[in-house]
Order: C-alpha cells, then structure tokens, then sequence
C-alpha cells in the first residue's frame, strides 16, 4: 500500500485479492482452490464456520445419534428433582459444566438437554430444507432456462403459483399437514422433523429457481456453449460441463441464505404449534413453552434464542463470505481514498490521515471484508 | 403500456386462481375440521350441525368450486354479492377480513416507513465510509436483525424491555455512577464510529460522552420521563438542528439563503406555539393533518421568497423543516397528556403495553386515544422496524457502493462539484431505484407478514386470523388471508416492475 494505486480499477480476473502480491506468483490456480483462498482469508466467514461445527458437534455428539448413546448424562425428556431452583450451574470461572449447565425447568427437566435436542432437529430440518429446495430449484431454474418454450412456460407458472403464497402461510399449512400425515400413519415422532424439512424445502425453492434460470438464460447465449454445441456436445453435457459449474457460485450462497431463513421458518412455525410436536423438543416449541415462565425462569428463554441466533448468523456469515469468494469481481472503491486523491494531497502530505487510511485499507485488503457484494 | 398492463393482470388472475386451488385443498386435507368436538358431551349434535354449516360432506374441490362463486359475486360491482364464506363460528369472513386488516394495516404502516428511512440512512452511510468501524459496526448490527428470530425478539421486548421500563417509572433514578458508566460507554461507540484523524475521532468520543451525560442528567432531574415536555426551549432547540441538518443535506451551508429561510420557519412555528394550543383544544386528526399542511406551506413559501438563485431548493429545504417544526409541535401537545394518562385508573403507571391494541375501557380525547395506541404500537413497531431493517441496509449499501464507482460520479467529482452534491445530487437518488422495487415487493408482502409479532404482541390482525384458522382447519377464513395477500402481492409486483420502467429509462416494458 506505499503507492497510491488507482481506485477504480477493477482487479483482473483470477488475481488475488492480496494488495502487494505480484500476479506471477499465483498462476496456476484453478477456480476451486481460488475460492477456497479467498473464503478463508476472511476472518467472519472463518470464525462463523468454527462456532457453527462446534455447535453441530456439540449437539450430535453430547445426545448422540439414535443408536449410538452420546456422553450427556441426561435425556430431554427425563424429570428430576429441581436442584437450587432450577438456576443453570454453568461457569466460566473456574470452569466448569455442573449438573445442569444451563438449568432445569419447573418438572426438573434438563435444558441443556433439551436444547441440544432442540438444535439437532433444527439442523436436521435446515439441512433436509437445503437439499430440497436446492434440488428442485437448480433443476427447475436450469431446465427451464435451458429448453426455454413450453417447458419454462409451464415451470415457471408453476414458480409463480408457489410463490405468490406468503411463505410463511404456505409453511404453516404444509407443517399441519406433515403433522397430520405422521400421526395418521402412525410414525415416530422424528419423521415429523423430516417431514417438515421435506415439505418446507418444497415451499422454498421458487427464489432459487427464479435465479438459476436467469443464470442459465445468460450462460446459454454465450460464446463457450455455442462452441460446446458445435463440437457436438449433447445437451446433457452442456448443461453439466459448461453450464452448471458456472452457476455453482451462485446456487451455493444461496442455499446458504436459504438454509438460515429455513431455520428461523422451522423455530417460528415450532413456536406457533404448528411445527415439531410433543414430546419433540425443537428450539422454537422451548421458548414458546417457557415464555411465561420469563420472570422466574428467564435462563429458560435466553439458551434456546442463543442458539437459534448464533446458528443464523453464523450462516449468514458463511453464505456473505462465499459470495465474496465467488464473486470474481472484488472491486475495492474507497471513498477517503479518492477524496484524498482527487484533492490532490498525496499520502506523505499529511501523516495521520495516512496512517488511519492504510491502517483501514489494509485491513480491508488482507480479509476480502465481510460484506463486500452485500445482498443483492 | 396498457396491452402490457392487460396481459401481466390476465395472467395475475390465472395464477391466483391455481394458487386459490392449492391452498384450499391444503387448508381442508390439514387435519380434521371436528377435532375439538370429539370429547364434547354434546357431540351428537355440535358435529352434524357443523358437518351441516361448513358443507363438510362435499368433498373439498367441489366446495372450492362454491367458495369461488361466492368469492367471484365481489367482481361485481354495487351488487352486494361478495361473499367469502363464513367462518366455523358462523362470521361472515368479509367483515372479519375487514377488521383484521384495518388492525395490521395499522400495526405495519409505521414500522415499515421506519424501517425503510433508517436502513436506508444506515445503509448509505456505511456505503460512504465503506471499511470503516462505523462500515463493520452496522454490517454486524444488520446480520445480526437478519439472524434474530422474530418471537424470540418480540418475547424479549416484552418481557425485558416493557417491564423493566415500567418498573423503572415508577421511580426514574439512577445513581452517578451509572450515568458516568452509561456515558461512557456510548462515548466509546461515538469514538468507535467516527471517522477521519485521531485527533477528530477522541474530540467526537468526548462530545459522546458529554451529550449523553447532559441528556441522562436533565431526563432524570426534571423527572421528563414522567412529566415529558418539549416547552418554547426545547422545539427551538430541535428546529434548529433539523433547519440545520436539512440545509446540510439538501442545500450546503454555503447556501445562506436556504439555512434563513429554515431557521425563519423555526421561527413562525415558535410564534405559533401559544396560538396553536386553544386550536388543539378539540382537535381530532384533521387539524393534526391542516396545521403540518400549513406549516409545510409556510415553510416552502419562505424558503420560495427568500430562496434568491435558486428558489426550489430553499422552498425545500424551508418545507422540510415547516414539517418537523409540525410534528415538534403536535408532539408538544401529546407530551402534555401524557401525566394524565400514566395516571388514569386504567393504566395505573405501567405505560407500555405488551398486548392487545388498545386499552380496554379507555376513553377520553383525541391526544389520550392517540397515547393509547403510542403505547400499544411501541414495542411491535420496534420488532418489526428491527427485522426489516436489514434487507433495507444491506440493498442500499450494495447499492450506492455501486453507483460509487460509475463513472459519472468520477466525473461529477472531476468537474469540481462538492462531496454533498455528487453524493447526494448524483449518487444517492440513483441508488434509491433499485430500491423502488424492494420497497413495493415488501410492501406486497407485508400485510400478511407480521403473522408471528401479531400472535405474541395479541393483535388480532390478519396473522392471527390466519393461525387460529388454520388450527381450526377452518378453510374460509385462511382463503381470505391468503386471497387479500395474494392480490397485494400481485399488484405490488405490477407496481414494482412499472416504477421501475419510469424510474430507469434504460428498463422498458415489453409492450
């Protein structure tokens, strides 16, 4: 950063971000191992990833999966005796879980495990949701997008049917339907949280589909596909050759974003009674059930809401992160910077303004900041 | 344009229709519709009535086929036709859809205004000091409002923020230590955001610290939480700073003209204040509505006379003000209600409510009912500007980031013009047309979207409605939720694709 650079041109394509880093030293990178660099030169996304494993480790392992016991001493479901009241016995100094980490409710329940069921299922709902809508909207955007005619004419009426019902609504009718269908058949209580996820994942896709057949109208026009269709190349293997990985970006974030509004659907469905059910725990039914207790019990209301907002954020992070390491286009405009320049005062003229701009760009430069595209 | 218009809303009425269907058959295969009678030891007759009432044994796509020739009987019109079905309870769906509307309509207006002129604000500005702490502080703030669950934050404002605040009226004071802490750490933030040299960045921290110890100390020592008051003083005060900063934005403080003119209609609402108190004495929402129209005249007349070279910018700016000096007025007005109603039996000094949307029982005039619902739309508002605020900030900030870099703006700085005109002048108004779009979507979205702040906050608007049907397994009551978003929706949609061929020429309507 020792030369004042020009400000508003864009950085070629396939050169990293790195201010200082002379573009001989990167050749050779596929797009693959680019991306990978520049999400992990982003310190949110990275930190966001870390604290999501941690939770979904946390959550698998301390209840284990259905055959395999996990190492919590407690079930969700089993009542105790209410030790001091319920209060949580978790501490930070010295360290140390106690029996209850995060407290027991008024039947002597434990929360902690309670929660960690909780954020099982809701990650369980968000992962199946993710696949789903991913699925269904890549397939129906690309084919669509592809064939044009009447297989989009159709397709994309049918986007606009689903979408036009508020996704809320559709959610909450699709979750009393998912509910009914279990309890008529009679299935375990976890294929409700399957179920969900299915249906949900079903709601949600039309926004994807809508933007991978905008990608696919774009990518169908040029230069690469119509060579690929000279060569005799099938459409099969257009669409995935030529077209596919170059949406790849795009579908990723945004089953990403997708996931996170998923999980907040599920917890605010659960909440309203319309999602996961008795004797199920799912983060949302655990605020709604301890809400009245706020003034005595208030530990019973903050974990759940911790989780759910920790889980959110932390992918929206990763989904903000993988946009900007997808986007090849990471164009830096500073303001200060070009106030500074375009008033002609160069950067030894006056000392602190230098130090507070390179202090800033810098660090913008190192970490591709969090928030570069924004949300578009 | 209008073969386009006809075709979009031909198309609008196809796929509302397939959409009616689906909906229908999910509400009515959701579960069972006589679920709650099956223990009731009158069950004998309640089902067959039910069964009777709500046509139960046509199966659901043939009473979809009568639902929507009722429905259809509303195209007509004049012919008192219009029928949506009736309810489990017998209600005909047309008034409930009517009241529960005008109920959410009232919950959402002012938390979306106030969502979209803060994000935006915030959005812009983050975009101006892009990288800065004040950039990374309000990137953070807004994924944070994006991740927050919704119930969990209108549980928390009720529970923490209501209570606590309503304890904490009953005996507003604090010891110094508090007030020194809570200065200081907003002294600290102010130092965090700001921005330019170390020198200017301390010197804000420190005006921080200072304003917020003055504001805590004169809240609290002239007990104004519960003797609010705004007084000739106060409405100087503020007017100016708003005279100020409208210039600011709108003019430039080299354009002496504008700012008098500003600080002239802060001076003809001030003269006002004594006249206009007889005025408010009987008032109702018409002479709230006459005196900002008025002021906002005065306000642009002066600015218009005096404005000099350039009239429509001092008129603006001039009307501007004349409008917030109305609104310091009216909200002069209101504070001086306040005491008697803390204090009246109804309300028995906890203010802020966390339920319904009016008091029970409550009467009095115009400024007390207006209190009243004030109290009631406090904390729903507050979720719902919070949730929505993010989306706003996040598009804006994309948004001028790019116009940022246009080349007309390197142009428009390159021909010498000032920062606030090529900010203001050339970037930010092209900025706001991307927004167009969001801003008609969400509001396409909306009046069905406050489902989960209505059910906790007990609004019986359009989302409780909506849940309490739907556990019902009562189809007529979800059908006129889903048909009312259903036609918003579609509507704002044509909106929002036809603004933004006017607001960007480069977009055409394919005619």
């Amino acid at each position: 950063m020792s030369q004042p650079q020009p400000i508003d041109v864009p950085q070629p394509v396939g050169q990293v971000p790195e201010a200082g880093e002379k573009p001989q030293d990167v050749h050779g990178k596929s797009q693959g191992q680019l991306v990978r660099q520049r999400f992990f030169g982003n310190t949110g996304a990275v930190v966001s990833l870390v604290v999501l494993l941690f939770i979904v480790v946390l959550s698998v392992t301390s209840l284990g999966v259905v055959p395999v016991p996990g190492w919590w001493k407690w079930s969700p479901d089993a009542t105790g005796t209410v030790l001091d009241g319920g209060r949580p016995t978790l501490s930070l100094l010295p360290p140390g879980l106690g029996e209850h980490p995060f407290g027991q409710d008024n039947l002597g329940r434990d929360l902690f495990a309670m929660a960690m069921q909780g954020t099982q299922y809701s990650l369980v709902v968000m992962i199946v949701v993710g696949v789903v809508a991913g699925l269904v909207g890549t397939v129906v955007g690309g084919l669509s997008g592809y064939f044009r005619g009447w297989t989009e004419a159709v397709l994309m009426r049918l986007t606009d049917v689903i979408i036009i019902i508020p996704l809320v609504i559709l959610a909450a009718l699709l979750g009393r339907l998912a509910i009914t269908w279990v309890r008529s058949h009679g299935l375990p209580t976890f294929a409700t949280v399957v179920a969900l996820g299915l249906l949900v994942g079903l709601a949600s896709w039309p926004p994807l589909g809508r933007l991978v057949r905008g990608e696919f109208l774009t990518l169908r026009e040029r230069e690469f596909v119509d060579a690929a269709r000279l060569a005799g190349a099938s459409s099969g293997r257009i669409i995935f050759k030529h077209i596919l990985p170059n949406t790849v970006g795009v579908i990723t974030v945004n089953i990403t974003l997708l996931m996170s509004s998923a999980i907040l659907l599920e917890t605010a469905l659960s909440y309203l009674g319309l999602g996961i059910q008795a004797p199920d725990w799912s983060l949302g039914r655990l605020i709604s059930e301890n809400q009245t207790a706020f003034a005595t019990r208030p530990w019973l209301f903050w974990w759940p809401g911790v989780f759910i907002v920790a889980i959110a954020l932390t992918i929206n992070f990763i989904g903000d992160g993988l946009r900007d390491a997808f986007d090849p286009r990471q164009r830096k405009f500073n303001p200060r910077r070009a106030r500074e320049i375009g008033s002609g005062r160069d950067e030894h003229a006056s000392d602190a303004a230098t130090t507070a701009t390179a202090s800033s760009s810098g660090g913008a430069a190192g970490t591709p900041a969090a928030d570069g595209g924004g949300v578009r | 344009m209008t073969s386009y218009i006809l075709r979009r809303l031909i198309t609008a009425v196809l796929i509302l229709l397939g959409a009616s269907f689906i909906v229908y058959l999910m509400t009515a295969a959701s579960g069972d519709p006589l679920w709650d009678l099956y223990g009731n030891p009158n069950a004998q007759q309640l089902i067959p009535a039910r069964v009777e009432a709500l046509n139960l044994d046509t199966p659901p796509v043939l009473r979809y086929f009568t639902w929507l020739g009722g429905a259809a009987g509303c195209l007509v019109p004049f012919a008192d036709t219009c029928s949506l079905g009736v309810s489990r309870e017998g209600q005909e769906v047309t008034s409930l859809l009517s009241f529960a509307m005008g109920q959410t309509i009232m919950l959402v207006t002012v938390g979306t205004i106030l969502a979209i002129v803060v994000g935006i604000t915030l959005g812009i500005v983050s975009a101006l000091r892009q990288y800065s702490g004040l950039d990374y502080g309000i990137t953070f703030l807004t994924f944070l409002c994006f991740s927050l669950p919704s119930f969990w934050l209108a549980v928390l404002l009720k529970e923490v923020v209501a209570i606590q605040f309503n304890d904490f009226l009953q005996n507003p004071a604090m010891s110094m230590g508090s007030i020194l802490l809570i200065s200081l750490v907003l002294g600290v933030i102010w130092y965090l955001v700001s921005f330019g040299r170390p020198r200017t960045r301390i010197l804000m921290g420190v005006l921080g610290f200072v304003v917020t110890f003055g504001v805590v100390y004169f809240v609290l020592a002239t007990n104004w939480l519960n003797h609010p008051f705004l007084g000739i003083p106060l409405i100087a005060l503020t007017g100016i700073l708003v005279a100020v900063i409208a210039t600011v934005l709108m003019a430039g403080l080299r354009n002496r003209r504008a700012l008098y003119a500003a600080l002239g209609t802060v001076l003809v609402g001030l003269v006002l204040y004594f006249p206009v108190q007889s005025l408010f004495k009987g008032a109702g929402v018409w002479t709230v509505l006459g005196l900002t129209v008025v002021m906002v005249l005065v306000g642009a007349g002066i600015g218009y006379f005096a404005g000099g070279y350039d009239r429509g910018q001092g008129a603006r700016v001039a009307g501007v003000t004349g409008f917030f000096v109305a609104l310091l007025l009216v909200l002069d007005r209101f504070m001086q209600s306040w005491p008697s109603y803390v204090n009246s039996g109804h309300i028995r000094g906890r203010p802020i409510a966390t339920a319904n949307s009016a008091t029970p029982g409550l009467t009095g005039d115009f400024w007390t009912m207006g209190l009243d619902r004030f109290t009631h739309l406090l904390l729903p508002t507050i979720c719902l500007t919070l949730l929505a605020l993010a989306s706003y900030s996040r598009y804006s900030r994309a948004s001028m980031l790019e116009i940022m870099g246009q080349d007309y703006v390197r142009t428009a700085r390159a021909k010498g013009l000032s920062e606030r005109t090529v900010v203001m002048r050339h970037a930010f108004r092209n900025a706001l047309i991307p927004l167009a779009t969001l801003v008609a979507y969400d509001i396409g979205g909306l009046i069905g979207g406050a489902i989960i702040t209505e059910s906790v906050f007990a609004f019986t608007g359009m989302g409780q409605l909506f849940v309490q049907s739907v556990r019902n397994v009562d189809p007529n009551p979800v059908m006129g939720v889903f048909l009312v978003t259903g036609i918003v929706a579609m509507v704002f949609n044509l909106v929002a694709d036809l603004v933004y061929s006017v607001l960007d020429p480069r977009v055409r309507v394919k005619a």
